[in-house]
């Protein structure tokens, strides 16, 4: 017997989810999405009560749940809501907004969440501006989601007629209204500033911070914009515990998430898994496998396309959370998971999200507006090959001159797919150019 | 810019648009719209109502719609902004259509998920039967738009046609959806595979007792 007490081990990965640890239970749309369908599988069930918690009650519950913010850059979602104003000095109310506007290539969760569980996501938004002292919440859902807007519209409708919001909501005596606002096509207004500019019936422009929306957001008012799944699993975590949640995923990374998986394997799916699953886990248990074997494997874009792409050998036994992705320079973003095998034509996969870039950018700053069209033109050139070796260089040099300089994250976002893959994938861009050229470099003549 | 929309003729346009007025339903249903934002505010409604606007020009010309010019004056003067602001607002969001479109837009989603499952055989598909890139068919059914990312990746390749998604598509299938709109039929929405919503295909590897009964999973919870 030693008196040293055993070394606490790492946290591991604590396996598979199980079905009852599942938050979202109507994700594949199995079943009826409406109001009485979603109050049996445990949708508004006396909601008074998570209410009666209290507001500083519920935010150190969300902040004990190290919930990190789903809609990317994973800042913890109670500390944002605890930044919002306590009381109004000056008689301006204060706004919850939900960023619905899921356009990141290779992101599809929200979607699945308004369409199939919208009930979840309407309780969240009542219990997320109740907790931060919010008049109403808009809902901004990108307007391509036709068919998800119809759903969330009626959902909310009969939210209404239930007595969950509105007037006296749940009983609770806090009024509280939901609104939704459809977009019309813009991948810039899911960047938040962007977004209420949107609201305000503008273009979707980005705003210079400060001041930040918790000053001075909608309408001039105190705001808070988060993603729809940090919003509707706060229900579910006020219920189930701040415990529980942490029970799921390494320190830093707890929780739950909704993965898409896209490309190149045999069963593309979204589905809820334990953060932190290992890469070669999520796609063995969900998808089936790597089409064609994970010899095949040539790279993965682990978060939507904002993010670099990692190689096949650094992700295959990678864990899937912020700070795993992290540590292999890219990031778990959205965790949309983007899977390409030997068979893609990685300059032209990049290349196409350049392009993307350039036509979603709003034109506001130069760098970004200029510098987008520049990469995908330089990057059109690479992909067929007819291009200079230094421009390989001269790329990376642009890519860095854009990234960092720009209002929003939109400049960094075209900037780094073009920057991982000229980490990783120089050398194929280099055999292009020398084919194009129909021989090896040019060498110095021989003295 | 060469690949700018063709916006008509504006005295033709006036001619045919000036007197726009919202039917009995869209005027009811462009208060409910504006009663949504705070009093002073109106000016967030510009959006649903340019969508409305254009869904009215559609049902009247029986396409999937656009926004002339005297239009977005009316929703201006309805909604107290300069016609300037709702020309920006209508200038910088995809889904507003400057020019006419067909009785289907075509909006084939060609960005990089979509591009490793197959959009190319799509673009093929399409291209095949007639349609061109930024162009309406000749007898003014199929108008085809390239599209960025509809946020349905897990079910790529797709495509919008008016309001409804095809997913999981093949050179074929989409053959078919196409065969089927221009013989006057309606194809299947969703996932054109045996397959629900983004489950993975061939059934669900979670949440099983979800697929034949409303399960409550809260009997589990330990």
């Amino acid at each position: 017997m030693t008196d040293a007490p055993a070394p606490a081990a790492p946290p591991p990965f604590v396996g598979p989810l199980t079905d009852k640890d599942r938050i979202f239970t109507n994700v594949h749309g199995f079943q009826d999405w409406g109001v009485d369908a979603a109050m049996k599988r445990g949708d508004w069930d006396n909601t008074k009560k998570l209410m009666e918690i209290g507001q500083d009650g519920i935010i150190d519950i969300m902040k004990a749940s190290n919930l990190r913010g789903r809609g990317g850059a994973g800042f913890p979602t109670g500390l944002k809501w605890s930044f919002m104003p306590k009381e109004s000095k000056d008689g301006r109310p204060s706004f919850l907004v939900i960023n619905a506007d899921e356009s990141e290539p290779g992101s599809c969760k929200d979607r699945e969440i308004i369409r199939h569980d919208p009930h979840k996501l309407i309780e969240g938004a009542l219990i997320a501006g109740f907790a931060m002292r919010a008049r109403a919440a808009y809902i901004y859902i990108r307007g391509e989601f036709i068919y998800e807007a119809k759903v969330l519209f009626a959902a909310v409708e009969q939210a209404y007629e239930k007595g969950f919001i509105g007037k006296n909501a749940c009983g609770s005596g806090y009024d509280f209204d939901v609104f939704v606002h459809r977009g019309a096509g813009a991948y810039i207004c899911g960047e938040e500033t962007a977004q209420i500019e949107s609201i305000e019936g503008k273009k979707g422009q980005p705003r210079l911070k400060p001041p930040f929306p918790a000053g001075a957001g909608l309408y001039g008012c105190p705001t808070t914009v988060n993603n729809v799944e940090s919003i509707a699993v706060s229900p579910t975590i006020l219920r189930r515990g701040a415990a529980w949640f942490n029970g799921f995923g390494r320190e830093n990374n707890r929780g739950t998430k909704l993965f898409q998986i896209s490309g190149h394997v045999n069963k593309p799916c979204v589905v809820e898994e334990s953060m932190s699953i290992p890469f070669r886990e999520l796609i063995e248990r969900h998808c089936g496998g790597i089409r064609g074997g994970w010899d095949n494997l040539l790279a993965v874009i682990p978060g939507g396309s904002s993010v670099p792409l990692v190689p096949a050998k650094e992700i295959m036994d990678a864990p899937m959370d912020f700070d795993g992705l992290r540590a292999l320079g890219s990031g778990l973003g959205t965790a949309a998971v983007i899977v390409m095998d030997k068979s893609t034509d990685i300059v032209r996969a990049i290349s196409r999200l350049s392009y993307f870039y350039k036509h979603e950018s709003c034109g506001q700053c130069t760098p970004c507006r200029e510098g987008t069209g520049w990469m995908w033109r330089v990057m059109e050139r690479l992909r067929t090959g007819d291009a200079d070796q230094s421009e390989i260089d001269m790329l990376f040099q642009v890519t860095k001159q854009v990234e960092g300089h720009t209002i929003c994250a939109l400049g960094d976002a075209a900037a780094w797919p073009i920057q991982g893959l000229i980490r990783h994938f120089r050398p194929e861009i280099e055999r292009r150019i020398n084919e194009n050229k129909g021989s090896a470099p040019v060498m110095e003549a021989a003295e | 810019m060469a690949d700018a929309v063709h916006i008509p003729d504006e005295a033709e346009t006036r001619a045919r648009w000036g007197a726009f007025e919202w039917t009995a339903d869209n005027a009811e249903q462009a208060k409910k719209v504006i009663a949504r934002y705070p009093a002073g505010r109106q000016q967030s409604a510009v959006m649903p109502l340019l969508d409305l606007a254009q869904r009215q020009v559609g049902a009247e010309t029986q396409t999937n719609g656009w926004l002339p010019v005297p239009v977005m004056e009316y929703i201006g003067r309805q909604l107290d902004m300069p016609y300037m602001r709702v020309y920006e607002v209508a200038t910088f969001y995809t889904m507003y259509n400057l020019a006419p479109v067909g009785r289907y837009h075509v909006q084939v989603c060609g960005t990089t998920p979509c591009m490793l499952r197959g959009s190319d055989d799509v673009f093929s598909a399409c291209k095949n039967k007639g349609l061109v890139k930024g162009g309406t068919t000749p007898d003014g059914l199929f108008t085809l738009t390239e599209v960025e990312c509809l946020g349905a990746c897990a079910n790529a390749p797709m495509v919008q046609i008016n309001d409804d998604n095809f997913e999981d598509l093949t050179y074929d299938s989409m053959s078919a959806i196409l065969e089927t709109l221009a013989t006057g039929g309606q194809p299947k929405i969703g996932p054109q595979i045996d397959r629900q919503t983004s489950a993975p295909e061939g059934g669900p590897t979670t949440l099983k007792d979800m697929v034949t009964e409303n399960h409550d999973y809260r009997g589990d919870w330990a």
